[in-house]
């Protein structure tokens, strides 16, 4: 990424990013498959950290989705870390899950959503939820830290209980301070 | 094994590459491959897709990452894998040893009118896969080349990626079942038991 590029992550202080680790540890997630974006960075950390979770760092995030259908059919819970941009290039691959009715739970950190800077992340971040909804896909937003847990909780139950793709969506709004290329 | 083009027979090269497979699973790329795949013989143990193109690589790392003791075959064609390279950094990076892909290459698009693909014209996917940094590539074009293939993907020693010239010729279709959550649903069976549908 650019380092003129304004970069939005949580404040280090946020502690939802820990509460969607510990969701991940609770619904048994083994596969975390990933393009990193820097609202999941605090997250991506942990699932690194973690030796029971397998973490695959994806070329395009529509890789994640047929690794998701591989996973599931040996047996393992997976979920797909990634930015509204990257949903873009999901959309097809989303078909593995309507034809097999495989689990798909996806976290989406938004761009192009509540105060963007960027003019070329608002055409996907405006299209993101509608996108996903076209392909099946139930879609629940969080914009306050204190939505994140029970919105992500929803989202892997609903994915492993019914057999869909589902999405969290990570407002932009919760996204916080503007960082300017800094850690 | 070999046809008048000079080219592998691809129903007969899939046949041996899958003779005693044990309890190896099968993913085949959507189109040929998956006949090919149900022609040799249709089992719980095969997930022949009906679409997707451009994920079968992957499924197979998420497969062979959450069944590391089995082996993971993929076999698929050169244009479904050209429009996944990516892919090829991932698994390669991932070094998932119960993984193999085996390209069945033709160098045409076979279910839509048979156009020429990028390795009609040099595109290198071998040398592709090798520059990725998987463990073992193997080119197989001829048949005594592949009992080599067949013990190289029955081993445990990969990723493997394996590409083989195979004859553009059209074989008479041999479809599997068409329902996907039947074919997810018994290869889960296949693998965890019938855990696999209350889990």
């Amino acid at each position: 990424m650019q380092q003129d590029t304004i970069e939005q992550r949580p404040d280090a202080a946020a502690d939802w990013p820990d509460q969607i680790y510990d969701l991940l540890k609770l619904h048994n997630i083994r596969q975390v498959a990933l393009v990193p974006d820097a609202g999941h960075s605090s997250l991506i950390k942990r699932c690194l950290a973690d030796n029971e979770m397998k973490v695959v760092t994806l070329t395009t995030e529509e890789e994640g989705v047929a690794m998701m259908a591989g996973a599931w059919l040996g047996g393992d819970r997976s979920v797909l870390l990634m930015q509204s941009s990257g949903v873009g290039n999901c959309i097809n691959m989303l078909t593995l899950s309507s034809i097999h009715r495989t689990p798909m739970p996806m976290i989406v950190t938004m761009r192009g959503d509540f105060g963007e800077f960027n003019p070329a992340q608002i055409a996907m971040g405006n299209a993101t939820q509608t996108v996903l909804e076209a392909m099946g896909t139930l879609v629940k937003r969080a914009d306050n830290p204190e939505d994140v847990a029970a919105t992500v909780d929803a989202t892997l139950r609903m994915a492993f209980n019914t057999f869909r793709p589902t999405a969290t969506l990570l407002g932009q709004r919760l996204l916080g301070a503007k960082t300017f290329g800094k850690d | 094994m070999l046809t008048a083009s000079g080219k592998l027979e691809r129903r007969e090269l899939c046949r041996a590459v899958l003779t005693d497979r044990g309890d190896m699973l099968v993913i085949a790329g959507l189109g040929a491959p998956a006949w090919d795949i149900t022609a040799v013989g249709d089992c719980a143990e095969n997930l022949p897709l009906w679409g997707g193109m451009g994920g079968a690589a992957m499924m197979g790392l998420g497969l062979a990452l959450a069944q590391p003791s089995r082996r993971v075959l993929v076999i698929t064609g050169d244009g479904e894998m050209l429009m996944g390279l990516g892919a090829l950094a991932t698994i390669a990076v991932t070094r998932p040893p119960n993984l193999s892909i085996l390209v069945q290459d033709n160098e045409h698009y076979g279910e839509t009118g048979m156009q020429e693909t990028a390795t009609k014209h040099g595109v290198d996917l071998v040398g592709m896969a090798r520059a990725a940094g998987f463990a073992r590539t193997m080119l197989v074009t001829k048949p005594e080349e592949v009992p080599a293939l067949r013990t190289a993907i029955h081993a445990m020693n990969g990723p493997l990626f394996a590409l083989a010239k195979i004859d553009a010729g059209t074989l008479p279709l041999v479809l599997p079942p068409r329902e996907g959550a039947y074919l997810q649903a018994r290869m889960r069976e296949a693998v965890l038991g019938k855990a696999a549908h209350t889990a």
